[in-house]
């Protein structure tokens, strides 16, 4: 972590380069239209400044093409930068293939940060260098926003959904984590540190900082504890869907209407099950609105899904 | 002497002044009641940068700070940069300048002055009960179902002025469109009056939608019904896109006058016609129009989805086109001018260089995965305050010195006048680009502590704001003198064209004797000196 007074952020992740050269290559255009609106006004200030004898040249009419001008050339610098910056936000919204899933739920006024093989942290975030981290963030109160400036990144934690971030820090080292939407009295210290470390150190940190029970785990033990398998039987019942493979999958509602399973859908099943039926079933689940917390919801979401990657393992029963 | 007759010496009762209908009346008890504001709104910055001088939180608490940058917001938002041009400037000026002896709904002008002392009463309630802490932005749901402050008497509070802000924006539309001059036709009014209508457009068709989602941001915190609290059924990002939906266009009630007030400005100090008066013209009511689809850009870190933010991304770009066009026409208008440099010229001077940065910043903001860094750091503080205080506030004080002597009959001091423009501009600068720098490092806002490496930028900032301080006191001081102490300014000290000159200063209760005929277009400078 920087200790001087330094003018630039460092650079820490695969993102950040490419970031500020987007930056640089605006503060140029800035610094170029300034330059010259500056230059321009003291010129003129300065050469037609009032004097006696010599009066303005009142009558000069506007030329056209110069109006066409400085519309159409700030446009198309406009336009370029415009599809530069929406080509890398792409890029930054679209988690890679294969990234290490880290989930994180804000509250006031703490960050609290669970790692699929089980450690849990507070206001710290411990990652491996050069590996893809997606981070699915979600809030227990208000809306919160987790932001590391080495890496360029920051995204809301908003109630009520979660949202998706990710970033692959470039070398290792200790990094600033600040909440940066404004939440209350501990704002300002809701903060922590992001530690990029080599992969055996990490691999190490894992092994100390009891590596025990999976999220996916906890999340079956938590479904259990619930009673969620009692209808949403294995294979199918008659009074729940089947919960193997539902994840991503389009649902078939009772209202003829056809939903994505996402995190939004599942979220609302389990909070609001009246809301959408399955086409085939009865509203006969109970709200389990209060009773299941953020990071209960978290773990409830990685079991779910996990529960798509164990397709293989059935379908491996069958002859090869 | 003051002539007898004029709008000042015509009655001198108390409840002259309290009832009056007389649109200068109005002004000038707009001018009164925002002035408090702005340094009511001034002195809660001067506690939180004292404050931000070191980086633990060690002069106020915690709730205190966060009071205090909420009573600033909030202030200088509402109560004093909304009305500031508008409702002081506009009021004053708008009849005069198109040649009508008042406002189309002169009781309605004096209504939404009541509205506005009103609102601020319960807003200024708000603050003496101990004040609020949401931020001017009051998001959900910390606002509605967190907060422990007085969130609801403050709401109610921006709720009652918002009324003051649609009534007079809808005056402003019917006396543009009924009661000019004969012969004073579109493309011959000020460019000041297509900045005012522009303006009051928004008006009268966001602010409806701001004292909506107050109302229903005091139904969830008041009545426990579920709107925006994910906990109860609501969704806060509904919140900020309805919030945004206002204050977005808000922005561009804050500015648009402004490039007004600059307009007549540059083109009277330059003794030329403006350049491209249709494109300035125009570009107000495409600033206006484009103003309402670019509210998304606030939330690009939000949550919404990439493609809303690619949207809102393109048109941000697009209603920079506008304002750059603006600039370029203003500085084109000073070429092979006339310049002087007097003390309204350099106000309007300091607004396009401050502008300029502001807008070229904002193009930075626009920029989807830049934004995503710089997001809700100082670097957005900077950028806002380039344009709502190096933009909106230095035109405001350059057609207050501009028009001070019509509103007077005064004249002040000159040397003084260019002396707190100067101090202004460094002030300025030296207390809001440092906070570029802060924002691009990192630095979130609203922090009440900060890690030790932003000291020194914040020292740097806090002195500049002590500057700026000063600058802000020294106008108020010579004008103030200028009423006891100043020469009288006559009907025209600056040789500019426009009706509102042509009327003795300060004017008569009826503005004109005989109501003025136009038989040119504005701003003809340059024919009185031409061989």
């Amino acid at each position: 972590m920087p200790t001087q007074a330094p003018l630039f952020p460092e650079q820490a992740s695969t993102m950040a380069g490419r970031i500020d050269a987007l930056f640089f290559a605006l503060l140029g255009v800035a610094g170029f239209f300034t330059a010259l609106i500056f230059g321009l006004i003291l010129v003129f200030a300065i050469r037609y400044r009032r004097r006696p004898g010599r009066s303005s040249v009142f009558r000069t009419r506007e030329p056209l093409w110069m109006e066409l001008t400085w519309t159409a050339v700030p446009l198309a610098i406009a336009v370029g930068i415009f599809i530069w910056g929406a080509a890398l936000y792409v890029e930054a919204a679209r988690p890679p293939a294969g990234a290490l899933q880290v989930f994180v739920v804000g509250k006031q006024w703490m960050w609290k940060i669970q790692h699929p093989e089980g450690p849990r942290e507070i206001n710290e975030l411990h990652v491996p260098v050069g590996r893809p981290i997606r981070l699915t963030l979600a809030s227990e109160d208000v809306i919160h926003s987790f932001y590391v400036p080495a890496f360029r990144m920051k995204q809301d934690a908003v109630p009520g959904r979660t949202t998706v971030a990710w970033f692959e820090a470039t070398r290792p080292g200790v990094h600033r984590l600040f909440c940066a939407e404004y939440c209350g009295a501990g704002h300002s210290a809701m903060t922590g540190r992001v530690v990029v470390m080599e992969p055996r150190e990490y691999e190490r940190w894992l092994e100390g900082g009891g590596r025990g029970e999976t999220i996916e785990a906890s999340g079956r033990r938590l479904a259990e504890r619930l009673g969620c398998l009692t209808c949403h039987v294995p294979g199918g019942g008659d009074r729940g869907p089947d919960l193997v493979g539902l994840f991503g999958k389009e649902v078939r509602l009772r209202d003829g209407t056809a939903r994505i399973a996402d995190e939004a859908y599942v979220r609302e099943s389990i909070l609001d099950p009246a809301a959408k039926i399955t086409a085939g079933y009865e509203p006969l689940m109970p709200t389990y609105q209060g009773q299941i917390g953020e990071e209960d919801m978290l773990r409830i979401l990685a079991w779910l899904k996990s529960l798509n990657e164990q397709k293989p393992e059935f379908r491996s029963q069958k002859p090869e | 002497m003051n002539r007898p007759d004029d709008y000042l010496n015509a009655d001198y009762s108390v409840s002259s002044w309290l009832l009056t209908t007389d649109h200068k009346r109005i002004a000038i008890l707009y001018l009164l009641s925002i002035t408090l504001f702005f340094f009511v709104g001034g002195a809660a910055a001067v506690l939180f940068r004292l404050e931000l001088m070191t980086p633990p939180g060690d002069l106020v608490g915690p709730e205190t700070y966060n009071k205090l940058f909420t009573m600033h917001g909030v202030v200088m938002v509402f109560l004093f940069l909304i009305p500031s041009i508008p409702a002081v400037l506009g009021n004053f000026l708008l009849p005069m300048m198109i040649g009508a002896r008042d406002l189309a709904f002169p009781k309605l002008n004096l209504l939404s002055w009541y509205l506005f002392i009103l609102g601020s009463a319960v807003a200024t309630t708000a603050i003496l009960m101990g004040g609020l802490d949401t931020g001017w932005t009051f998001y959900t749901p910390y606002s509605t179902m967190f907060a422990h402050t007085n969130v609801v008497t403050g709401v109610l509070g921006v709720f009652i002025v918002g009324f003051s802000s649609i009534l007079t924006g809808l005056n402003f539309i019917v006396t543009t469109h009924k009661m000019r001059a004969p012969g004073l036709t579109w493309f011959r009014l000020p460019l000041f009056v297509w900045a005012l209508y522009a303006t009051s457009l928004i008006q009268v068709l966001a602010t409806p939608v701001l004292g909506i989602t107050l109302l229903l941001l005091v139904a969830e915190r008041g009545l426990g019904i579920g709107i925006f609290d994910p906990a109860i059924g609501g969704d806060p990002l509904l919140f900020q896109h309805l919030f945004w939906f206002y204050s977005h266009p808000a922005v561009y009630i804050m500015i648009l006058p402004g490039m007004g007030v600059v307009s007549e400005i540059i083109t009277c100090f330059s003794r030329k016609r403006i350049f491209g008066y249709p494109f300035i013209a125009f570009s107000s009511l495409a600033i206006a129009a484009l103003g309402f689809l670019v509210w998304g850009h606030h939330m690009f870190v939000s949550g919404q989805s990439a493609y809303a933010g690619m949207v809102f991304s393109i048109l941000s770009f697009l209603v920079a086109i506008p304002s750059a066009i603006k600039v370029f026409n203003w500085t084109a208008t000073l070429y092979r001018g006339s310049i002087s440099w007097q003390t309204p010229m350099l106000y309007a001077l300091g607004f396009i260089g401050l502008f300029t940065l502001g807008g070229m910043t904002g193009l930075v903001l626009a920029t989807l995965a830049v934004d995503i860094h710089v997001h809700d750091t100082y670097f957005v503080v900077a950028h806002f305050h380039y344009i709502m205080v190096g933009g909106m506030v230095m035109a405001y004080l350059g057609g207050i010195h501009f028009w001070w002597p019509k509103m007077t009959g005064k004249l002040y001091s000159e040397w003084w006048g260019r002396v707190s423009a100067a101090v202004i501009f460094i002030g300025f600068n030296l207390t809001f680009f440092p906070q570029f720098v802060l924002g691009y490092l990192g630095m979130p806002r609203r922090y009440h502590a900060y890690p030790d490496e932003f000291q020194v930028l914040n020292v740097l900032s806090t002195a500049g704001a002590s500057i700026l301080g000063a600058g802000y006191l020294l106008p108020f001081v010579y004008l103030l003198l200028s009423l006891k102490y100043g020469r009288d300014a006559g009907r025209n000290p600056w040789q500019a064209t426009g009706l509102e000159w042509r009327t003795p200063s300060p004017p008569p209760t009826e503005n004109f004797a005989r109501v003025p005929e136009v038989r040119e277009e504005a701003y003809a400078y340059g024919a009185e000196e031409a061989p």
